[in-house]
């Protein structure tokens, strides 16, 4: 049985459609990258994926529940939204936002226990930012806030992650150093699937590329099977001049230069 | 002030802002805390855990401070009021007040009979229920006012961004002019706020694409339909007897209030305040925005519904006690968070205490200064405005 299962799947705003009979499966475990144009649906997907969006046609089990059947409280302990560091809010400690993670995990008229906070504090530990814990959130670096955003992911104990364009917005070492972690968090068994524009991205992580286009997937595969320069060509209406010109990357696996 | 709410809303301006606005004292404290350690680790991530990873021994406290925190603000909401029972024309030191409940209650003997019945109408008749509506008003405004920055993410919020303020001046005002009866005067004004609140809330509900903006504009939308209505009214209304007592209505004053409609209105105002402190670590997570609720498993629509028929409710309520009182809710927030930090866990009771707490003062000063009394609506504002100035003073250096 697939990890997640998506059979049909379709959704759209008013008439316009933006996902059409969609289906894919994630076996579960390692890295999946959605890839694709702007406007192709892999936001979308991810949010039919997090229960966000109700989809008008077709279904999403995860290990096996179908999760328009699920409550939005048991979906959050199966997945994790990781959202992109761009939001305003109060300075919050970054503990605090990190203890949010374990609101579904507590009843609704409970308060957060010790158990709650030790998680708090070991998914801290766990990416090495424990030092920040007391720093308000607002004034940590975005690098810094991506991490404590991870961490939140960690204590709320879901072991699939879903992520939107997680390296947006971050420097070129913050990014290699996520990637980084994603990997090594991988490797510990947590899947995670998100969405990028950097094929190199793709390649340096993921153990699986999903190219999505108009709302329907166009190629799925191993990375090194599937980002050739003819596929990302395809996907993004390229000439073959630019695209070996500009950006493709190589054959070489970007893992190995991490 | 209502285009700055919206401003505030948006990313680019609000953003400089929270960032040291929200808690400039704050801002202040980490700047310097940050020299005392050795300077802030440098940009972005480090890839080893640093030297000393220090346990976080979080702000986010175990039970014995929170419990020490309680007792320290029971404390001092206790030396506020009992301080506040001893002022006023009629001299009464806190020993009275104790030898007093000692022969009430438990039948010692200090005073005469005559002496007795005396305290017994300062105290009891006429104080305590003063006391009592400026504690709960306080506290009442200042807590809705601090969910609804929460809520809305937004430090320039206050409770009557809903239109309730407008709804309940209106519902007071047409139950002077039409009803003239003191008890359905405090009905139409509690239903006044909560009409007002529910036009806003069902405008919003109508549009429904962004729910929070949309709110905000059903708000302005729906506080205009109802102060204009309250012009309308004001013009019907006899000039010599009714206007005047809307007028003085609306500068809020806390004389009116005996003490039966104080504990009536007591019972609602405590409830809707227990509620709204209880959802403060829901409102933390509603303050992430709405996906990221979800994402975390919190019904962000149901909570966010249920922070508004609280906060209603209460403000609904203290303009039934004693008309409308302006910019507690806004001020007290604010310098809460100053002191407890924005966990709306923390900062929800602290704002209760401390709200009550200044009030109850405010109410001193309006009683005492002068050889009349002020209305204490007006005395909020003037010590209300001054401070906004000074906090806009933050958020500009922030806009910049």
């Amino acid at each position: 049985m697939a990890l997640i299962e998506i059979s049909h799947l379709s959704f759209g705003y008013r008439r316009a459609p933006v996902i059409e009979d969609l289906d894919l499966s994630i076996e579960g475990e390692g890295v999946t990258a959605l890839l694709g144009p702007n406007g192709s649906g892999k936001t979308t997907l991810l949010k039919l994926l997090l229960g966000l969006l109700a989809p008008t046609a077709g279904r999403i089990r995860i290990g096996g529940d179908d999760i328009g059947d699920l409550t939005q409280k048991e979906l959050a302990c199966r997945l994790a939204y990781v959202p992109q560091v761009h939001k305003e809010t109060f300075g919050y400690s970054v503990f605090d936002v990190v203890l949010m993670g374990r609101m579904p995990r507590t009843s609704f008229f409970a308060r957060y226990g010790d158990a709650d906070r030790g998680a708090a504090r070991e998914a801290l530990d766990k990416l090495s930012i424990a030092h920040l814990a007391d720093r308000p959130y607002t004034e940590i670096s975005g690098g810094e806030r991506q991490m404590t955003l991870i961490a939140r992911a960690l204590a709320q104990g879901a072991d699939i992650f879903v992520m939107d364009e997680p390296t947006n917005g971050l420097d070129y070492g913050n990014q290699l150093r996520l990637l980084d972690r994603i990997g090594r968090l991988a490797a510990e068994g947590y899947t995670f699937i998100y969405t990028t524009h950097h094929p190199d991205h793709a390649l340096a992580v993921a153990d699986r590329v999903v190219m999505m286009k108009d709302g329907r997937v166009v190629r799925e595969g191993a990375p090194q099977a599937v980002l050739t320069t003819q596929g990302l060509a395809e996907l993004y209406n390229l000439s073959d001049r630019l695209c070996t010109c500009f950006g493709a990357p190589s054959r070489t696996p970007l893992r190995a230069a991490l | 002030m209502v285009k700055l709410q919206l401003r505030g809303d948006r990313r680019g301006g609000a953003g400089g802002f929270f960032h040291r606005g929200s808690t400039f004292m704050s801002y202040g404290f980490w700047r310097f805390a940050r020299r005392l350690g050795g300077g802030r680790s440098p940009q972005g991530l480090r890839e080893a855990p640093p030297p000393e990873v220090r346990r976080p021994r979080s702000r986010s406290m175990s039970a014995l401070p929170r419990a020490l925190s309680w007792a320290g603000g029971a404390a001092l909401l206790g030396v506020v009021a009992l301080v506040s029972m001893c002022l006023g024309k009629y001299p009464v030191s806190p020993k009275d007040i104790l030898a007093f409940l000692a022969q009430s209650w438990f039948g010692a003997s200090y005073f005469s009979n005559e002496q007795m019945s005396v305290l017994e109408n300062v105290l009891w008749n006429i104080r305590l229920p003063r006391v009592l509506a400026a504690a709960l008003i306080g506290s009442a405004l200042s807590v809705s006012g601090a969910a609804y920055q929460a809520m809305f993410v937004n430090p320039l919020v206050s409770p009557s961004l809903l239109g309730v303020l407008g709804g309940a001046s209106l519902g007071a005002a047409a139950g002077i002019v039409f009803l003239k009866s003191w008890y359905a005067v405090q009905l139409t004004t509690f239903a006044g706020g909560i009409l007002a609140v529910g036009v806003a809330v069902g405008i919003a509900r109508v549009y429904r694409v962004n729910s929070t903006i949309m709110l905000v504009l059903g708000g302005i939308i729906s506080g205009a339909l109802f102060t204009s209505m309250l012009e309308l009214v004001k013009y019907v209304a006899d000039p010599y007897n009714e206007l005047p007592a809307i007028t003085y209505w609306l500068m809020g004053n806390l004389s009116q209030p005996d003490r039966e409609t104080t504990l009536r209105a007591a019972v609602p105002i405590c409830l809707g305040i227990g509620a709204l402190v209880f959802l403060g670590r829901h409102l933390n997570v509603l303050s992430m925005g709405d996906e990221e609720a979800r994402a975390l498993g919190v019904n962000a629509p149901r909570i966010r519904l249920a922070v508004i028929v609280c906060a209603t409710v209460v403000s609904a309520t203290t303009v039934v006690i004693a008309g409308s009182i302006g910019w507690i809710g806004l001020i007290i927030p604010h310098f809460t968070r100053m002191v407890a930090g924005p966990d709306n866990d923390r900062l929800l009771p602290a704002a209760a205490v401390i709200g009550a707490a200044y009030l109850i003062v405010v109410d001193d000063v309006c009683r005492l200064a002068f050889s009349f009394e002020l209305p204490i609506g007006i005395v909020t504002s003037l010590v209300g405005i001054p401070c906004f100035a000074f906090v806009l003073r933050n958020a500009r250096k922030g806009w910049s």
